[in-house]
C-alpha cells in the first residue's frame, strides 16, 4: 500500500465513524423527543 | 424556535456550533491533505497526523470531563452532572478508538507493524480505552439509578488517572512513540508554522465537533431519564384508575 493509501485510510475510518455516530445521536434524538411532552424538553423553550 | 425543535435534540446554539464544525472540518481537509506540506522525516504520512493528534485531544477532553461530571455527581448528587460525564465518556471511547486506530495506520508504514506491545503510549492508551468501556459497562449494569451513578462515578474517577500515565508515558518510558509535538512541557513545538497550525485548527476543529455531539447526546440521556419518568408516572396512574374501579365495583349492591 502507498502511503497515501495509508492516509485516505485513516481519514475515512475517522470521517466515516464519526459521521455514522452524529446520526445515530441525531436519530435517537428525533425518536426519543416524540415519546417526551415539550414541557419536559428544556432546550425547546 | 419552538416549532424547529419539536421533534429533535437540535436549538439554535447547537447548530451554530454545527456548522462551524462542518465548515473547519472542510477546511481541516483542505488544510491537512492539500496545503501543509510533507514532513521531512514522515514524509507524506505526517497528514494522519492531524486526525490522529486531535482524536487524542478530544479523548483526553472527554474522559476529563467525565471525572470532573463524577466528581460533582458525588458532591452535589445532581442527576445534570452524571448525565454530563455518562455522555461524555461515551464521545471519549469514541475518538480514543480513533486515535488507536489512526495511530495502528500510521505506525504500519512508519514502524513495520499495526501494534507494538511493548509500547508505552499504545499499551496506556489501550488500557484507558478498556478502562473506559468498562465505565459504560458499569452504566449498563440493571440497579437503582443512584446506586448505579455512584458506582459509575468512583470508575469514572479512578478511570481518569490514565489520562496523565498517557500523556507522560512517552517521558516515563523511552520506547518508540514519538514525544509530545504541541502539548508539549516546554511550550516550543519544533515543527514547521503552517504544520503546527494545521495540528492546533485540527484540534479546534474536532473541540467543537466534540462539544456538538456532547450537547446532542446529554440531551438524549435527559430524554432517557423523562422517557423512564413519564412511562412510571403512567404506570401509577393506570394502577390507580384499575384501583378505583375495583373499589367502585366491591361497593355495589
Amino acid at each position: 500500500m502507498s502511503d497515501w493509501a495509508y492516509i485516505l485510510l485513516g481519514w475515512s475510518v475517522t470521517g466515516g465513524a464519526v459521521t455514522l455516530y452524529a446520526l445515530r445521536v441525531v436519530v435517537r434524538g428525533r425518536i426519543l423527543s416524540r415519546a417526551v411532552p415539550e414541557d419536559r424538553r428544556r432546550w425547546t423553550s | 424556535m419552538t416549532t424547529l425543535t419539536a421533534s429533535s435534540t437540535g436549538s439554535r446554539g447547537s447548530r451554530i456550533l454545527g456548522v462551524l464544525a462542518l465548515v473547519g472540518a472542510a477546511w481541516l481537509v483542505i488544510l491537512a491533505l492539500a496545503i501543509s506540506p510533507a514532513d521531512q522525516t514522515q514524509g507524506e504520512l505526517v497528514r494522519l497526523m492531524y486526525v490522529h493528534v486531535p482524536s487524542a485531544w478530544t479523548a483526553y477532553l472527554a474522559f476529563a470531563l467525565t471525572a470532573v461530571g463524577s466528581a460533582m455527581y458525588l458532591w452535589k448528587r445532581s442527576q445534570w452532572w452524571d448525565l454530563v460525564a455518562a455522555s461524555s465518556a461515551e464521545i471519549g471511547v469514541l475518538f480514543c478508538g480513533l486515535a488507536l486506530l489512526t495511530g495502528m495506520i500510521w505506525g504500519r508504514p512508519t514502524w513495520g507493524s499495526y501494534w507494538e506491545w511493548g509500547d508505552a503510549r499504545l499499551v496506556t492508551t489501550l488500557v484507558l480505552f478498556l478502562m473506559f468501556v468498562g465505565y459504560l459497562a458499569v452504566r449498563r449494569v440493571p440497579a437503582d439509578p443512584h446506586l448505579r451513578s455512584r458506582r459509575s462515578a468512583f470508575v469514572g474517577i479512578l478511570a481518569a488517572v490514565d489520562i496523565p500515565v498517557v500523556h507522560y508515558s512517552v517521558k516515563w518510558w523511552r520506547t518508540l512513540h514519538q514525544q509530545a509535538t504541541v502539548l508539549s512541557t516546554d511550550f516550543d513545538p519544533k515543527i514547521d508554522d503552517l504544520m503546527l497550525f494545521t495540528l492546533v485548527f485540527g484540534m479546534g476543529v474536532f473541540t467543537l465537533t466534540f462539544l456538538w455531539l456532547l450537547v446532542h447526546r446529554f440531551r438524549i440521556a435527559w430524554l432517557e431519564e423523562q422517557v423512564d419518568e413519564v412511562a412510571l408516572a403512567d404506570a401509577i396512574r393506570e394502577r390507580r384508575s384499575e384501583a378505583t374501579e375495583t373499589a367502585l365495583a366491591g361497593a355495589e349492591p
